[in-house]
């Protein structure tokens, strides 16, 4: 299955959790190839492990059993260090709650992964082209004007925008988008959602994970999850 | 980047570090006016020993006294590292008293025979004085007759101080004469004046106090003229003896490498002078330095500073137990934070460097405050005190009976460094549990706690 044209490449991946004595079965042997600049929605029942798969396509959770390929590399072999670098420039995540850091502001919230991966004289040195970059993106959301305003200060619209914004920061090949419109409202949904397609319109791969298949129709793929494995594999 | 900002931002918006905050500012300013306080009261009392002693001091224990101090001195004389000489007869002896009203005193005293200009070099004698500190030759020359034999006077044998540690000196010494009574030993150690009455007592005049500022010496201690004493002691014989030598070294002498040099020349001394008559004496003689000499004393008030470090060990483990409660509780509220960083890449060692830099930020704001707090209150602490006396009648000690004036405030800029660093040491060891907690949590677990 593995070929160049592919991005993100799974075989076989299981997951459990234990919950008290019993142990869930979440994930039960989950193929899956993506391709470059590919659109695609992973749509199933609450609790189908949706979001434990994307978790674990970025890494930021470990699967059981199985492989991760991202562009050819198994992220299994990968250090502690290699996969934090992974997170930093591969991909960028959004959340259905947003996460932002309540502490920061707009701007510092998009400049985050930047500044993640830099120490603090790195940081200075590249600070100019890191704030243009953070302006651009925010010029590009429309949220130019709250650059300076506080994560409570913004509508559950501007901060899902801001998400996308910092998830975008280090110009990541892989967007993992976890429920994105899930806690909006259907206008400011479509919203978003148009952020995304313009996203995808310019080469940037996307998988979103949503329960909505009205949502999920705006991707290039759908993915069934259910049981535990893909019902429509690729 | 981050780290430093969101370090600062914890510290500013969450108001539970406040206090944390205050709580190391707490402890920092108890200890930094305790420590300076004691640590000022053992230096004083340090101070005043060294004063007393000189830096080194060649002497016995025994009353009988040691001989050939005279050659011994003069081998001294000529050495490159001694500043000053002064050699000492010590003795006790019953001071006796009429007063005006007839009625007589009689206090057991230690008797210090010196030459007063020798000993004001090699110890700060001239300074303990009150009448002839200018002119210390006259110490034993009593104002209003100079033609009687004087004595000075240990300040607390012939006056008492007020509420304010004040002594109520007069304008010259009060004219009072003393009988001093003492038994003069053979160089055998035998009374020397056996079937003949024991004692030799002489009649001297008070020509001045001496304020040492050690309540001991200050409450006992007659000093009189070297001659004088040496023969009250009985160790004015064919073969002079004296109880002691103080030696001052030059002031670049290192305290250590000035007494192995005496030990050495006093040994050499010692095998020249083997066989000759009363060399026996000798051996009772000890070199010590001014700390040595003075340890019996100067060990209680070091073993008080040292129980008082043990105690603040306590506050200061408090200090870590309430930072840890605080930081637990922070980072309980911030474990969405931690997902996030985790996230967009932050690794283990970063979340521990973000927490401990903030763990470092409390402790340094807490110990700044507590530092700047407790300097302010130490610069004012005797003018708080004299208010709390006045209005109140408050003091922290008695001044009528113990020896210390002002409360000592002379601000250690070492001490209040260490304390700084242990501040933030507790704060970074407090926050240890907590912060490793927090490196070792799993994004997914953070996040998915977070949405719930």
């Amino acid at each position: 299955m593995s070929s160049n044209e592919f991005i993100l490449e799974t075989e076989g991946i299981y997951k459990s959790y234990r919950m008290g004595a019993t142990e869930v079965r979440v994930l039960k042997g989950v193929d899956l190839a993506v391709k470059r600049g590919e659109f695609v929605a992973i749509v199933g029942a609450s609790g189908s492990g949706k979001s434990t798969l994307l978790h674990i396509l970025g890494a930021l959770d470990k699967p059981d059993k199985g492989i991760v390929r991202f562009q050819g590399r198994d992220l299994s072999m990968q250090s502690a260090g290699e996969l934090n670098r992974y997170r930093n420039k591969m991909v960028g995540f959004i959340f259905q709650f947003y996460h932002l850091l309540d502490e920061l502001d707009v701007l510092e919230n998009i400049c985050l992964p930047a500044m993640a991966s830099k120490s603090v004289l790195a940081w200075l040195a590249c600070r100019r082209w890191a704030k243009g970059r953070a302006g651009q993106l925010l010029a590009e959301l429309g949220l130019l004007e709250r650059a300076n305003h506080k994560p409570y200060q913004l509508s559950g619209g501007e901060r899902q925008r801001v998400a996308i914004g910092r998830a975008l920061m280090n110009e990541p090949k892989l967007l993992l988008a976890d429920e994105p419109t899930g806690n909006l409202d259907s206008a400011t949904g479509n919203g978003i959602l148009e952020v995304f397609e313009k996203l995808n319109k310019a080469g940037q791969t996307i998988i979103m994970v949503t329960h909505d298949e009205r949502v999920a129709r705006m991707a290039g793929r759908i993915i069934t999850l259910a049981d535990g494995k893909i019902r429509n594999p690729a | 980047m981050y780290k430093v900002i969101l370090a600062t931002r914890y510290l500013l918006k969450r108001r539970i570090t406040y206090f944390a905050v205050l709580a190391v500012a707490l402890c920092v300013f108890i200890v930094v006016v305790v420590m300076t306080v004691m640590t000022g009261l053992v230096n004083d009392f340090k101070d005043k020993n060294h004063s007393f002693a000189g830096d080194c001091v060649v002497g016995t224990e025994s009353l009988v006294g040691f001989p050939y101090y005279e050659d011994f001195i003069s081998s001294l004389a000529g050495r490159d590292f001694v500043e000053a000489v002064s050699p000492a007869i010590k003795s006790y002896a019953l001071l006796t008293v009429r007063l005006r009203d007839l009625n007589i005193v009689n206090i057991g005293v230690e008797i210090v025979g010196i030459d007063p200009i020798a000993h004001s070099r090699a110890t700060g004698f001239a300074e303990t004085l009150y009448y002839r500190k200018g002119d210390v030759s006259r110490a034993f020359v009593p104002s209003y007759d100079p033609n009687l034999l004087g004595c000075v006077l240990g300040i607390d044998i012939v006056m008492e101080r007020d509420s304010r540690s004040e002594y109520p000196y007069e304008a010259s010494p009060a004219e009072i004469a003393f009988s001093i009574s003492c038994f003069p030993l053979t160089a055998k150690g035998a009374l020397a004046k056996a079937g003949a009455g024991l004692v030799n007592t002489q009649t001297f005049y008070y020509s001045d106090a001496s304020h040492s500022g050690l309540a001991r010496v200050d409450g006992s201690t007659v000093y009189l003229q070297f001659e004088q004493a040496q023969l009250l002691c009985g160790m004015a014989g064919p073969v002079k003896r004296i109880s002691a030598i103080h030696i001052k070294f030059k002031p670049d002498v290192k305290l250590q490498d000035g007494c192995e040099k005496v030990t050495s020349l006093w040994q050499n001394f010692k095998r020249q002078t083997a066989g000759r008559e009363q060399a026996d004496l000798l051996d009772t003689v000890t070199v010590q330095s001014w700390k040595d000499h003075r340890r019996a004393f100067i060990a209680a008030m070091e073993k008080e500073q040292t129980m008082l470090i043990v105690m603040f060990g306590f506050v200061g483990i408090t200090t870590v137990f309430i930072v840890f409660v605080v930081f637990y509780m922070i980072i309980s509220h911030k474990t969405k934070d931690i997902g996030i960083l985790k996230s967009v890449g932050a690794s283990n060692a970063d979340i521990v460097g973000l927490f401990s830099g903030f763990a470092s930020l409390v402790g340094l704001l807490g110990a700044c405050i507590g530092l700047l707090g407790g300097w302010a209150f130490l610069l004012k602490i005797n003018r708080i005190e004299s208010w709390l006396f006045e209005h109140f009648g408050f003091q922290l000690w008695n001044r009528t009976i113990f020896a210390i004036g002002d409360i000592p405030n002379r601000v250690d800029a070492g001490v209040l460094l260490a304390i700084a660093a242990s501040a933030i040491a507790a704060c970074l060891l407090g926050a240890l549990v907590p912060t490793w907690q927090a490196a070792a949590s799993k994004p997914v677990e953070t996040l998915r706690a977070a949405q719930l």
